[in-house]
């Protein structure tokens, strides 16, 4: 389980990329009307190397901000090209006022 | 419609097939691609493939949920003909495609340099076998001369860089990438070059290439020669349209079509660096995804100008670990203004503005910020 930050500090609609795992992950806030939860994904886009912290947000997926690939955050998923191999997810966990990804149990990609 | 033949199997050529199958096209889909490869991304062949950090397979750009496609591949063959009169693609290995529609995605290929063939380690990059061959040949410590400061130039210029050559880039302009980003960003880019260890010689044409059977080196206009153990030309690229003269297509800078990709032939529909809408060419990645999308609708529809394109043109490049990205319609006299971060660290976002109205838009670096601005852009956009 690795801490990525206070829950005050990534608010709605708000991603933050963590680097201090073996490789960088993703977290992102979705916006309330998506419904509000947490979600982490390997950062780094299946297609090409850019980083889907920087990516734009819309509902429960993210755009990368290179190529417009597409990452469902539940599953990993790319809704279409050019991404053609989805992204690991990983669990998220809040305890004690602090957001934690599980890292040592990738979850199955879908 | 029963049969449709797409002429072109790169990005855009691909991408056609799958807008069609995905508007609901089911009948016989041919892709004539002149290459032997299937389809492949071609960014990345100036980036982490030339430096050995991708592998060829990773270029891949068919995924598992293109096998749905149903497609009839003929690769390594070239469509030499079309016909108007009784609808068919004529191929180098002399049979013909009877169709109801044709989509062309033929490309564009490198521009040679005038007189410059017939020597050794000259190269230009456009194909896979391009970046082959061309990485085979850059050994650390070799002279690598590159002429044109262009994308192709500055991109191999950093990785080559970045595998130990001594590298000099010739560009005839007095500054860079002034046509894409005006002369303030221009200089901005040039100097990636020097801060990175690359001698960048600007306002200065190439001569000609000096060698026997393998090139020595490259004279400019001037009389200097400048040593060199290879070259990479990389001064622009032509849309490969000789083959459709003759057709009845009007032809300019590549086959001019529409905004709904619909060429003056009712039957064929023109997508990627090949075409010139309403004779302006876009030789964009971006693009040869997302316009055969239209041109699909139309050709399905047997209808111009119902679906059109109207897309901000976007692009971007990778150079020396800086990650430039543009999107919107500059034009000299448009003024930049920094709107956030700082040049000086190669960290920024900029706005082109005319009449006080944000046009386009150039980052270094700043990709989260950049995706925002894209987006706010194509609202101040015109809709025609």
């Amino acid at each position: 389980m690795v801490p990525v930050c206070n829950v005050d500090d990534l608010p709605h609609g708000e991603s933050v990329r963590i680097v201090h795992t073996d490789i960088p992950i993703a977290v992102f806030h979705v916006e309330q009307d998506a419904g509000g939860g947490y979600y982490a994904i390997d950062d780094t886009c299946t297609h090409q190397d850019a980083s889907l912290a920087e990516g734009w947000l819309e509902g429960c997926a993210v755009e990368c901000p290179l190529h417009a690939a597409c990452f469902d955050l539940r599953t990993g998923l790319p809704s279409g090209p050019p991404a053609t191999r989805p992204v690991r997810t990983y669990p998220v966990l809040v305890q004690d006022g602090t957001l934690y990804v599980v890292v040592d149990a990738p979850a199955e990609v879908a | 419609m029963r049969t449709v033949v797409v002429v072109g199997a790169s990005l855009a050529g691909l991408s056609a097939v799958r807008a069609l199958r995905a508007q609901g096209y089911d009948g016989h889909l041919v892709v004539v691609g002149e290459e032997r490869h299937q389809p492949y991304d071609r960014p990345p062949l100036s980036k982490d493939f030339l430096a050995g950090k991708a592998t060829a397979g990773s270029l891949d750009l068919l995924g598992d949920q293109d096998e749905a496609l149903e497609v009839q591949w003929r690769l390594g063959t070239r469509a030499v003909r079309i016909n108007a009169a009784d609808r068919s693609v004529q191929l180098s290995t002399e049979d013909s495609l009877r169709c109801d529609g044709v989509v062309l995605a033929t490309g564009a290929r490198a521009r040679a340099l005038p007189g410059g063939g017939g020597l050794d380690r000259v190269h230009c990059l456009r194909t896979l076998d391009d970046a082959v061959a061309l990485r085979a040949d850059l050994l650390p410590g070799a002279r690598l001369v590159i002429i044109g400061a262009g994308f192709i130039g500055a991109e191999v210029a950093s990785t080559a860089r970045l595998l130990g050559l001594d590298v000099t880039v010739v560009e005839a302009d007095p500054v860079p990438l002034a046509r894409q980003f005006g002369l303030e960003m221009g200089q901005l880019c040039a100097r990636l070059h020097g801060e990175n260890g690359v001698r960048l010689l600007t306002g200065v044409g190439v001569r000609e290439l000096v060698g026997a059977s393998k090139v020595e080196g490259v004279r400019l206009v001037d009389g200097t020669v400048l040593p060199a153990d290879v070259v990479v030309v990389g001064i622009g690229a032509v849309p490969n349209i000789e083959w459709l003269a003759g057709s009845g297509l009007v032809l300019g800078n590549g086959v001019i079509t529409d905004t709904s990709c619909a060429t003056n032939l009712g039957h064929v529909v023109a997508v990627g660096d090949c075409a010139a809408v309403h004779g302006e060419r876009v030789e964009h990645w971006t693009n040869a995804l997302e316009q055969p999308t239209v041109a699909a609708a139309t050709l399905l529809a047997g209808e111009r100008g119902r679906h059109v394109h109207t897309a901000a043109p976007y692009f971007w490049s990778d150079q020396y670990g800086v990650r430039i990205q543009f999107a919107g319609h500059r034009a000299p006299g448009d003024a930049v203004r920094v709107v956030e971060g700082d040049p000086e660290e190669r960290s920024f976002l900029a706005v082109y503005e005319r009449a006080g109205e944000p046009v386009a838009v150039v980052a270094m670096n700043r990709a989260k910020a950049f995706g925002r601005w894209r987006r706010q852009l194509v609202r101040h956009l015109p809709t025609t």
